[in-house]
């Protein structure tokens, strides 16, 4: 038991963290809790600090249409948070599209190889779709993403009522099951792409220590976002690209303590 | 053998330009299907928003569907449009029949909006020492309208059910009484609505005794007509001013249309 606490540990504290999270927010409209009110798009921190999706503002603002200073403010603490702590850790610590997406990829594991096909495609789509947001967004005048995000569809649900959403959740675990592997987080979503850009000189990043690995290629192998990773076994170096989400798979898998959540600064940028 | 000239020649760029080409053609399509999936999405013109809620249009693109007015509103009158609602998903709007807006005097929903998508600097005035206030009855959610046909007190059956209930009452619903011509001895006693006071609250529809409410409530743009600058209550000084800041161009419609407003009432011998 305790060997299994220690090999999933930093899935553990994800799942605490996504789960609080969003326990905090239903417990803030059912009960009236003041840490968190609202939803990930738009939110009150104990009543008082405001906190802005990012690129929902981004998006508004292709419309055409300027934020109260309020939710300027809040998306630029978001921004400012996200871009220090790593873009993409939003995707494996906040966002509860992840528990979905984790789940149809573990089952991915188990089931027999051919039970699902698997397409390839793209992991740029994500930018594309992201670009496409903005421009579809200056020309319907509404946010077009959030208008269509199965992200907030999920999120939502869960705090004021899921209606037909869950038919779009289904869609999203279907796909990365059945369909592409990573589907949806690593190939699709533009809110990841904007963190991914948010997040590229990010302060703590996964750090890989060549002397301490042994080739098994574990983290590799479960990593969400293989293309982060082209250092294992060659150099010991900070993972540079945004794409990586801080979710520290890789360093629950490595039984040797060959990765490294760290704090990148100018003169350990190559090991 | 060589290949022609041009074809090897940079495979790198090739490749690029081919990319691009692919990815751009994608994101047409995606960019197409998305935008007619939206374009059918957003219009809903009979959604009742909140008080202060900023023009529909506008609204749309403010609101982050983040549920705080919603939550902040004490009677969980204010619903969050799910799927399947058949309204924009995600904002916030009232169903009157069943919870309708309660008025209150601090107007806790339009305040907790973070966005300005609800907008409460739209419901301020002055209070009696010149201080500034919220006041709920400057609202607009929407305007209450009658069916005289199925209303049972223009029957000439008594009922005052929303006339009592109305929070502006006297203002807003008045009732009028007529001679009920059918008995020959009796009253006919009718609300009517004014819109100039009307805040659009629903308390009427929820209370109306009919199986469908008679009286319900409609966004303004869909309950009030606009009268024409081009015809003027010339017995009312007041209606004359209306027509005074309007231009002498004018686009042509009809044969009429072609003299300025105020050159065919004021001079043609109207």
């Amino acid at each position: 038991m305790r060997d299994f606490m220690y090999r999933n540990r930093y899935l553990i504290l994800r799942r605490l963290s996504q789960i609080s999270i969003l326990a905090l927010f239903i417990g803030g409209n059912l009960y009236g809790w003041k840490v968190l009110r609202g939803n990930l798009s738009t939110s009150r921190l104990l009543d008082v600090v405001p906190l802005t999706d990012p690129f929902a503002l981004l998006q508004m603002t292709a419309t055409g249409n300027i934020a109260s200073r309020e939710a300027l403010i809040g998306g630029a603490l978001i921004f400012v948070f996200f871009a220090v702590v790593g873009g993409r850790a939003f995707c494996s610590w906040v966002c509860p599209m992840n528990m979905i997406t984790d789940l149809a990829n573990r089952l991915r594991r188990v089931l027999p190889a051919k039970a699902g096909i698997s397409l390839r495609m793209d992991r740029n789509v994500r930018y594309w779709a992201a670009g496409l947001a903005l421009v579809l967004s200056a020309v319907l005048g509404i946010a077009a993403f959030e208008w269509i995000s199965p992200i907030s569809t999920l999120h939502r649900g869960l705090i004021f009522g899921m209606g037909a959403g869950w038919t779009a959740i289904v869609a999203v675990f279907l796909f990365d099951l059945l369909l592409v592997q990573y589907g949806f987080c690593g190939h699709v979503c533009p809110l990841g792409a904007f963190y991914s850009l948010a997040g590229k000189f990010s302060f703590i990043r996964v750090r890989h220590l060549k002397d301490n690995c042994t080739h098994c290629m574990q983290c590799i192998e479960h990593c969400p976002e293989q293309q982060v990773l082209p250092m294992v076994g060659i150099a010991s170096s900070f993972v540079t690209s945004g794409e990586c989400t801080n979710c520290a798979k890789c360093m629950d898998v490595c039984s040797e303590h060959a990765m490294k959540l760290g704090f990148r600064t100018g003169k350990h940028n190559n090991g | 053998m060589t290949a022609p000239e041009g074809s090897e020649k940079m495979p790198e760029r090739r490749q690029f330009l081919a990319d691009l080409f692919r990815g751009a053609g994608a994101a047409a399509v995606g960019g197409l299907a998305w935008a007619g999936f939206l374009d059918g999405k957003k219009a809903y013109p009979t959604v009742l928003r909140p008080p202060g809620a900023v023009k529909e249009e506008k609204f749309l693109a403010l609101c982050t569907k983040c549920g705080l007015c919603a939550e902040a509103c004490p009677y969980k009158a204010l619903v969050i449009a799910k799927p399947g609602d058949e309204r924009p998903v995600g904002t916030p709007y009232f169903i009157m029949r069943e919870n309708p807006c309660k008025m209150c005097r601090d107007i806790p929903c339009a305040v907790a909006c973070p966005t300005g998508a609800l907008d409460s600097s739209l419901m301020r005035d002055k209070d009696e020492r010149g201080r500034d206030k919220l006041n709920i009855n400057l609202a607009k959610i929407g305007l209450a309208v009658i069916d005289r046909e199925t209303c049972i007190a223009y029957w000439g059956i008594q009922c005052d059910a929303c006339y009592r209930v109305c929070p502006v009452i006297d203002k807003a619903l008045t009732v009028e009484r007529t001679a009920n011509d059918r008995t020959g001895k009796h009253a006919i006693l009718a609300p009517v609505v004014h819109s100039d006071h009307c805040t659009g609250c629903g308390a009427c529809e929820r209370a109306c005794v009919t199986k469908k409410a008679s009286i319900f409530v409609l966004p303004l743009h869909l309950a009030l007509g606009e009268s024409s600058d081009r015809y003027v209550r010339g017995w009312d000084e007041k209606d004359e001013q209306r027509i005074e800041d309007v231009s002498e161009e004018t686009k042509t419609v009809t044969p009429r249309s072609e003299k300025s407003a105020l050159e065919y009432l004021n001079k043609d011998g109207f």
